[in-house]
């Protein structure tokens, strides 16, 4: 659907985006994972067109995105950082607006606004100044804006930033929905959030694509550890001997004391091997209570670390 | 482009800034007609525009400041660049929302016309052709500060360099006299010739110079280009 070819972009000596290859196939839900300033902005605003890269090429359907902007651009809608909204102007108008410029026939206009007010979730306030809205709705305008025209391609750049917890579940069920539809682009820092709803992750760091697979197969050996926070009453050292001693655990660091007389530890059990249960009865054999066990998140830095630890054993 | 058009058009009334723009245009146009022609008993309508011509140093900024700033400032300009519409649509859109406010203000001013042709004599050929340079010199300036509004993503930067610019061109006729040298006499007639003030001078005197008319449309012609190069640029922009 979009081929991304050798995309650099320089500023100045700085390479925000170097040598980035990638493809996104139809129909997939396509997670982009970077940190903050790794490139994930400028390589989405490459992609559709707001900005041109220092060299390399991007072919949304065959079309080159600078030869042929207008065709290649039909096919994408695109939800920037910051939504791009009119403040002094209705919701309805604002559509309408979209609806305009992304070449809607204005027969069809009022039908097609209709069903993305439903999907989104806009109809209550639609009458309404768009400045005068919660975060969270305007984001939904964001959202209904890059559904104009219905894409084939839908580019999210960080959709959930700065929303409250409950919004943020309801544009993932929002994005899983679209992805049935649609080809979906959905860029993030958060690794649980593309885990959630992406089929594939590209990663970014430092401008270069680091790694690009299905989440599981980036996971594991991560995830299989069976990592976990366990929280004992105990003293340090002997407690971290003992958890040493079960048959299974790999690893197992003190992380602090966040409980009066109690303390965390980071436990790695060897891949494929549930250790909760030994580790539970070697510590209640032991005399010690135990107040809690956790498995623990794997993030993006998790995958980081594995992806170099990876490269340099291959070397 | 005719989307763009009337977002931009209906954004100018949605904000205080038509009103501000039309309010303060035709104050001063009025005090200006009611001593210049009423209370003098004149009907010299061309010099009376000639001069009102210098209340567009204060009201063209206001016209033109957020016409570009304010997309970059709120990143709007995201969804026009990534819609599948050309850079000359958005621009020229733009440039004629702007203009349109300004003929609208301008129709206000037949009022005073209606006046003077009550209770005096007036060629209404001549009303014509001054009106024609007026607006011509007015969209000139336009374009001038369409594209300082599109350099800049403050408003305030905008509007102050745009009055700066257009203090310039009407100071011009007066700095290019005190060219008095002789071995700058080419600069100077070539000054002259370019001064924008100049020849709206032929339309308010009545005279229909088809020469300074497709002057002025090519001045408009060359800063909306020179808009449309600025954002084309930008976007290339590896600084």
């Amino acid at each position: 659907m979009i081929e991304i070819k050798n995309v650099t972009k320089r500023y100045g000596t700085k390479l925000a985006v170097d040598d980035v290859t990638f493809t996104i196939n139809k129909g997939e839900v396509l997670g982009f994972l970077g940190r903050n300033g790794a490139g994930k902005s400028t390589t989405m605003n490459i992609v559709t067109g707001y900005i041109s890269a220092s060299s390399g090429q991007v072919l949304v359907d065959g079309m080159d995105i600078l030869e042929e902007p207008r065709q290649a651009k039909r096919c994408i809608g695109y939800l920037p950082e910051q939504p791009p909204l009119y403040m002094d102007m209705t919701v309805e108008e604002y559509l309408y607006f979209v609806c305009d410029i992304k070449e809607v026939r204005k027969r069809n206009q009022k039908a097609h606004l209709e069903d993305i007010y439903e999907l989104v979730r806009i109809q209550d306030v639609r009458k309404r100044l768009i400045k005068n809205l919660s975060k969270g709705y305007k984001q939904r305008v964001g959202l209904a804006q890059s559904l104009v025209g219905n894409p084939d391609v839908i580019i999210l750049d960080e959709p959930t930033v700065g929303l409250d917890p409950r919004q943020i579940i309801e544009i993932r069920r929002l994005i899983r929905d679209l992805g049935k539809s649609h080809t979906v682009v959905l860029s993030s820092h958060i690794l649980h959030e593309v885990a959630d709803v992406c089929d594939r992750v590209v990663i970014i760091n430092n401008g270069k694509i680091v790694a690009q697979d299905s989440l599981e197969n980036l996971t594991r050996g991560i995830g299989e550890a069976g990592r976990m926070m366990v929280r004992v009453v105990g003293p340090e050292k002997p407690v971290q001997r003992l958890i040493r001693s079960v048959s299974g655990v790999s690893m197992a660091e003190p992380m602090g004391s966040k409980e009066p007389e109690s303390m965390d530890f980071m436990v790695e059990a060897i891949p494929g091997t549930d250790v909760r249960r030994p580790l539970v009865n070697a510590l209640v054999t032991g005399g010690y209570s135990l107040l809690m066990l956790r498995p623990m998140d794997v993030t993006l830095e998790d995958i980081f670390l594995q992806l170099t630890s990876d490269s340099e054993g291959g070397n | 482009m005719f989307a763009i058009y009337r977002r931009e058009l209906q954004s100018y009334y949605y904000s205080p800034l038509g009103y501000v723009f039309m309010g303060s245009f035709l104050f001063i146009a009025g005090i200006f007609f009611a001593f210049g022609n009423i209370m003098s008993m004149s009907s010299d309508f061309g010099t009376m525009l000639s001069n009102v011509s210098f209340v567009f140093m204060l009201v063209v900024p206001i016209l033109t400041m957020r016409l570009m700033s304010d997309e970059r400032r709120t990143k709007t300009d995201q969804l026009l660049l990534t819609s599948p519409v050309s850079l000359w649509s958005i621009v020229l859109g733009k440039f004629l929302a702007a203009c349109t406010v300004f003929a609208l203000t301008l129709v206000c001013t037949l009022l005073y016309v209606v006046i003077l042709s009550a209770y005096g004599s007036i060629s209404f050929g001549e009303v014509l052709v001054n009106y024609l340079g007026f607006f011509l010199t007015g969209c000139c300036l336009i374009a001038i500060g369409l594209f300082i509004s599109a350099l800049t993503e403050s408003q305030v930067t905008a509007a102050i360099a745009t009055f700066g610019t257009i203090l310039l061109v009407y100071l011009m006729d007066s700095m290019v006299a005190l060219l008095s040298a002789d071995f700058l006499a080419f600069l100077r007639t070539a000054l002259q010739w370019l001064s924008l003030f100049s020849r709206f001078t032929d339309f308010t005197n009545g005279i229909l110079n088809i020469s300074s008319t497709i002057y002025m449309l090519t001045f408009a012609g060359i800063f909306l280009y020179l808009t449309v190069t600025v954002i084309e640029k930008r976007r290339w922009s590896e600084g």
